[in-house]
């Protein structure tokens, strides 16, 4: 970790008008929750329907993706990390730090939110907010060091990266449970479930994938993109104008 | 004192030669890397910073070699030919921040150092994004110094300022070669690259062309056999009095309207003045030639329209060296 390189990509990462985008969605999440909460009462059906079905579906994947892939991409394409990799620091310290930063982001901007969404809904009712703000970071980690690999791997990662959290967690996985068992938001499903414990059944909430098999695929997914991010980032080809 | 050594390099992308086959040494002092657009000089330095791997051969400095050895940076300076900088944060920032990054033990002194050798301190508060093209190069340049290193690798310095600021980064550029450390800069004009460069080196479609001192090259470059097209009032004539001239080598005459190199004798009926033909001239003696060819027509009573050197471009100028 570099505190140098992790207040540089926070600075372009929040810098200007990315700052008001990473708001919009989090915004949305409360204002629907909020809504919610005045117009229906409380109801953890609608709860877990709201924070399974947009939270942890769709905001945190898409903040992932913009942390993610913000927190190298756009330096790599406008060649200024050559700043970054023309000092004598470790590729590896480089890629470990973005990555701790992006998580950072995810955290105050989708896993918060979240939380803070459980808790208006439903208040601290079977431990529902805590259980969906966990499964949030988990999940908002997972794919802020996926989307970040995919970043200093290709040009077209938002791309990419939309196509995997839209077409192969959504849609592929709905009709070849198969995927599921390789999807980030399975992983981090179930570990929410079992925070949830017996409240989880009658909560219809379910996952993919156990425990056991959730949290070892998630180590090796983090340790290892942000590895081969470091790895990568030690052959990384700058290209000029000419 | 740092010596950076080329031995054998090349590299290629797919099918298409960047760098073939090139061998120099860069030592202490200003060292000019001259060649044309897409010659290959950026593939060059960055092979000379680490960022890119030579195909076959090696690219050391001090015998340690570069590619993927990131200590070396702690004597290489590298200012970027891309303008692109974290431009949200001001220039004293940014410098601090590669200070820190290196890490120096005052990183503060060596940041206020830096914009005080590149003169920025004035505008060191403002976001980089408000700087010009100049002050942006001049921040690039102080990032590349915080760590006061020994060999310094500018990719295109001079692009884009005007002639003060250019001035200002010349006379900086031979300060740090009179230091006696090893600076490398790329251009493709050549009146640049003489005026700071103790050594040259020339570049042309990825083929180390010449090296030498600036007088050499520009030896090189005059003595080449040059190229006229030539308009007059009689052509024929003309050609006939130019090929008498030991100072020329070829003379060729030409419809104005035929493809260029095409013979056209014949075709273009000469001493017309509707300037349907003209003269391709090749002058082995540069300067003999320009001397005698207004003597020449004056004797035959023959009226110049237009004498123009046909082959000035950097380009065939270079081309010639790696003809050679």
């Amino acid at each position: 970790m570099n505190a140098t390189v992790a207040r540089l990509t926070a600075r372009s990462l929040l810098g200007r008008r990315r700052a008001l985008l990473l708001l919009a969605l989090p915004a949305v999440l409360l204002v629907l929750a909020v809504a919610s909460r005045v117009l229906g009462g409380q109801d953890d059906g609608l709860t877990v329907g709201l924070l399974g079905g947009f939270a942890v579906a769709t905001l945190v994947p898409l903040l992932g993706l913009i942390a993610g892939t913000g927190a190298i991409g756009p330096e790599i394409d406008d060649g200024s990390i050559v700043y970054l990799l023309a000092k004598p620091l470790s590729r590896f310290s480089i890629a470990t730090t973005k990555v701790a930063v992006a998580v950072a982001v995810v955290m105050a901007f989708a896993a918060v939110p979240t939380l803070l969404a459980g808790f208006i809904l439903s208040g601290t009712s079977d431990r529902l907010a805590v259980a969906y703000g966990v499964g949030a970071l988990i999940a908002g980690t997972g794919y802020a060091a996926l989307f970040l690999l995919l970043a200093v791997l290709t040009r077209h990662a938002v791309v990419v990266g939309l196509l995997y959290a839209l077409i192969w967690e959504s849609l592929v996985g709905s009709f070849v449970p198969g995927a599921q068992a390789l999807s980030v938001q399975q992983w981090a499903l179930a570990i929410t479930k079992s925070l949830l414990g017996d409240r989880a059944a009658p909560l219809n909430v379910t996952s993919a994938v156990g425990l056991g098999a959730a949290i070892p695929l998630l180590l090796v997914l983090v340790v290892g993109s942000t590895w081969y991010a470091g790895w990568r980032l030690r052959t990384l080809r700058l290209t000029s104008d000419e | 004192m740092a010596t950076l050594v080329l031995d054998k390099v090349s590299r290629w992308f797919g099918n298409v030669v960047a760098v073939n086959d090139v061998t120099m040494t860069i030592g202490p002092g200003v060292t000019g890397l001259l060649g044309p657009n897409g010659a290959g000089k950026s593939t060059l330095i960055h092979m000379m910073g680490g960022f890119l791997a030579p195909s076959s051969g090696t690219v050391t400095l001090d015998g340690e070699t570069v590619w993927r050895n990131e200590g070396i940076y702690r004597r290489i300076g590298l200012v970027p030919e891309r303008e692109a900088m974290y431009d949200v944060v001001t220039g004293w920032e940014f410098v601090l921040a590669n200070a820190r990054l290196h890490r120096l033990d005052e990183p503060e002194a060596a940041a206020r150092r830096a914009l005080e050798t590149v003169e920025m301190t004035d505008a060191q508060g403002r976001d980089i994004s408000t700087y010009s093209k100049g002050m942006k190069q001049r921040v690039k340049m102080a990032t590349a110094l915080v760590h006061d290193p020994p060999v310094l690798l500018l990719d295109e310095p001079f692009n884009g300022m005007d002639p003060r600021q250019r001035l200002q980064l010349m006379r900086m550029l031979q300060a740090m070669g009179d230091e006696g450390r090893t600076v490398l800069f790329s251009s493709h004009i050549l009146e640049e690259v003489e005026q700071i460069a103790g050594s040259i080196e020339v570049m042309v479609a990825g083929r180390h062309a010449a090296s030498g001192g600036f007088r050499e090259i520009r030896r090189l470059m005059i003595e080449r056999p040059h190229q006229y097209t030539i308009r007059s009032d009689n052509d024929r004539a003309l050609a006939a009095a130019i090929i008498a001239e030991p100072s020329a080598s070829g003379v060729q005459l030409v419809a104005a309207h035929a493809t260029e190199g095409t013979m056209a004798q014949g075709v273009a009926s000469t001493g017309r003045r509707d300037g349907s033909s003209a003269l391709h001239v090749q002058a082995a003696d540069f300067a003999g030639f320009v001397r005698v060819l207004p003597q020449l027509a004056s004797r035959h009573n023959i009226r110049l329209y237009e004498v123009t050197p046909a082959d000035e471009s950097l380009e065939s100028v270079f081309s010639y060296l790696v003809a050679r």
